[in-house]
């Protein structure tokens, strides 16, 4: 088969590498999205935690690793 | 929390990134158009690296799996777990960019006589099993030694099949890698290493991210369950 006109060609490139990039950027915001819900439920149980007084509050080291 | 495998997660992603747009910057400003295929071979520095470390990650997530039979440690299971998950994800990338390439190259999205694209395919259905396999186990000890032993079994497949299909006969599909180093110009050559780095990095990236969080996740539930047996206990 002969080769493609660019603009043609361009259209399957450029379809190509946005599929790409979508895979990335919807597995990066599903992680990110999941990351963003556990550490407001970590905060959600301290709060919680802190009002009880049954545990100490975790050092903000700790909590800050969880992203 | 997570740290084990957050640790080094901000320079590997770093790189990833740096990597991934001088490989852009490469395909679309230095390396030449191809005098047969024209502009729609560029789709080759995306879908080929794509192809090698989705395979690669599969057979990553075997070695991982028989050390987690080895030693025990749960930990290799959920390494050798995100390892195929973000290999699934890559397969289903070649596969559609494959398609586009075919359609673009040969005229047709698949082509069922070709060893390359259909040994590809079986490799993904087979991965696609290990979902089904996995989540229908509740027991998490039975679940993580059955996974283990699947991600083993198709692991070695993944050499296997790459070897039979190296040695088949090629119809359409043009060879990359060869012991003579393939037919790639130096700029195509330097270009395609580049593309090649870039989503080896890439999925180290994202493959730290979702043990990140997957270890966060496991530890906030604990933390939950204790929380809930120290309340039972006080109430």
């Amino acid at each position: 088969m002969p080769a493609l006109p660019l603009e043609e060609a361009g259209k399957y490139v450029a379809g190509a590498y946005v599929v790409f990039l979508a895979l990335i950027v919807i597995y990066v915001a599903i992680i990110g999205a999941k990351i963003a819900r556990i550490e407001r439920q970590v905060s959600e149980l301290l709060e919680l935690t802190a009002e009880d007084g049954s545990v100490d509050r975790a050092p903000a080291g700790e909590r800050a690793s969880v992203g | 929390m997570g740290a084990v495998f957050s640790k080094g997660l901000r320079p590997v992603a770093t790189a990833a990134a740096v990597t991934t747009l001088a490989g852009f910057a490469l395909v679309f400003f230095y390396a030449p158009l191809d005098a047969d295929q024209g502009f729609v071979q560029k789709i080759f520095y995306v879908h080929v690296p794509m192809a090698i470390v989705a395979l690669g990650g599969f057979v990553a997530g075997g070695i991982m799996a028989i050390r987690h039979l080895r030693t025990g440690d749960s930990s290799w299971d959920m390494r050798s777990y995100v390892a195929i998950h973000l290999s699934i994800i890559l397969g289903t990338g070649v596969l559609i960019t494959g398609a586009i390439w075919a359609k673009a190259s040969w005229g047709h999205w698949w082509v069922w006589d070709e060893p390359v694209l259909v040994s590809f395919l079986i490799v993904f259905l087979l991965y696609c099993v290990y979902y089904p396999l996995r989540f229908s186990i509740e027991d998490p000890e039975r679940q993580a030694r059955y996974s283990s032993v699947f991600a083993i079994a198709a692991g070695a497949f993944v050499p296997i099949n790459f070897t039979a299909v190296r040695l088949a006969e090629a119809v359409t599909h043009p060879r990359v890698l060869s012991q003579t180093g393939g037919s790639l110009p130096g700029e195509m050559r330097f270009t395609f290493l580049v593309c090649l780095l870039a989503m080896v990095l890439l999925f180290v990236t994202l493959w730290k991210l979702e043990l990140t969080s997957k270890r966060a996740s496991m530890q906030l539930k604990r933390l939950r369950t204790r929380l809930e047996l120290r309340a039972e206990t006080a109430g």
